[in-house]
């Protein structure tokens, strides 16, 4: 993977989700934030990466930090969207 | 440095992966984006999920599978527990936690990389010391800026919106003490000779630690009934952070899914403003409560 390379995906993925996201009803928006909070708990891999492979007690220390931090927005992220979203669809909108 | 699938599977198999759970995760922010189908659009964004940390897991060999055990399982009670336990009410404000929980393993996790390599090879290239240092900045400011706006929604900490010349002298400082320090991590290596003064990469937190106050006196001003617009323009923030995060370690779906949320969550920040019938600079530096004489 070279910069160039890194950097073409990046200015591609903005231009997508520059389009993905169009009119949305307004008891949407604080759901989609939400779900979209999660997707950026993405991080974890990164985390699990240096966790996992840290070559010393100070990078494993500080990927399991990172590890805890990412799950929590992760789990707690989709968790809560799913509740937001769940109750939209019993309160028959 | 191989993990189970490495061994069994050609290397592609991992960028294909990725690739799929992108896709999951581009599919499920559309589906967000209409009521019928929001839903089912969550699931399959949490099913990309899945697939990349499932795949990421046993891909790469994990020398110390027991702690990253406990982090994932510390994790996934305490993230869930809040899920469960919050009221519906209160959810904009856990939202915006979790949010800072994001930025904040970004930033942590670029600083633990730098360890690592400096550990290892011990070459800090620019690309990496140059990402590290946006991460760094980025994700402590989404940490310590959605803890002060959940807070402010909470009622936790003070809703008065009080903006002085000194709170926007201490803006530009912090934010010059974290260029000034980002770009020392940056050039560092040429001038001691490619070793940072310590393994622990000194100059790093002080970025952090710069870009932390930074981000508590960015939002200390803001009205509180602004605060969904700031959660949601740091969630955007916190998405940039982790696909600088993606540069730092060349990861693919990082960068793909970090990006996808940044510009996402702008536009969505955008669109925020505007059923408020405010622009976005308007909230962040208008929005003193209709007093603009500290302007």
């Amino acid at each position: 993977m070279t910069f160039v390379e890194n950097l073409t995906l990046f200015v591609l993925s903005a231009f997508i989700g520059y389009e993905v996201i169009t009119k949305i009803p307004t008891n949407l928006h604080t759901p989609l934030m939400s779900g979209a909070n999660a997707i950026s708990g993405i991080t974890l891999l990164g985390s699990v990466v240096v966790a996992g492979q840290g070559e010393t007690t100070l990078a494993t220390a500080l990927g399991f930090l990172a590890v805890v931090m990412a799950t929590i927005n992760v789990v707690g992220g989709y968790l809560v969207s799913h509740f937001m979203l769940s109750e939209f669809s019993q309160g028959g909108r | 440095m191989a993990g189970i699938l490495a061994q069994q599977l050609p290397e592609q198999a991992l960028q294909f992966a990725y690739l799929v759970s992108g896709i999951m995760f581009i599919q499920g922010l559309r589906d967000m984006t209409h009521p019928r189908t929001a839903t089912r659009g969550n699931l399959i964004s949490s099913g990309g999920m899945f697939l990349a940390v499932a795949v990421t897991i046993l891909w790469f060999e994990i020398l110390t599978p027991a702690i990253l055990a406990a982090g994932l399982l510390i994790g996934g009670v305490v993230g869930a527990y809040l899920a469960v336990a919050v009221e519906t009410t209160e959810m904009p404000q856990l939202v915006g936690l979790f949010n800072g929980f994001g930025g904040g393993a970004s930033a942590v996790v670029a600083g633990a990389e730098l360890v690592d390599v400096l550990a290892g090879s011990g070459d800090l290239g620019v690309g990496l010391t140059a990402s590290a240092a946006i991460a760094a900045i980025i994700g402590s400011v989404t940490f310590s800026g959605s803890f002060v706006a959940s807070g402010k929604l909470h009622g936790i900490v003070g809703e008065s919106p009080v903006s002085t010349n000194v709170g926007h002298a201490l803006k530009v400082t912090f934010l010059g003490v974290a260029l000034v320090a980002g770009a020392v991590l940056v050039v560092q290596p040429s001038l001691f000779g490619g070793v940072p003064t310590a393994e622990w990469v000194p100059v790093y937190w002080v970025i952090v630690a710069a870009a932390l106050l930074l981000g508590v006196f960015l939002v200390v001003p803001i009205g509180g009934a602004d605060m969904p617009v700031v959660i949601s323009l740091l969630n955007s923030y916190s998405g940039l952070a982790a696909a600088t995060t993606g540069f730092v370690l060349n990861n693919t779906v990082l960068i793909i899914a970090g990006t996808l949320v940044g510009a996402a969550g702008m536009i969505l920040t955008i669109i925020m403003c505007e059923s408020m019938n405010r622009s976005l600079a308007n909230v962040f530096f208008g929005g003193l409560g209709g007093d603009d004489t500290a302007e």
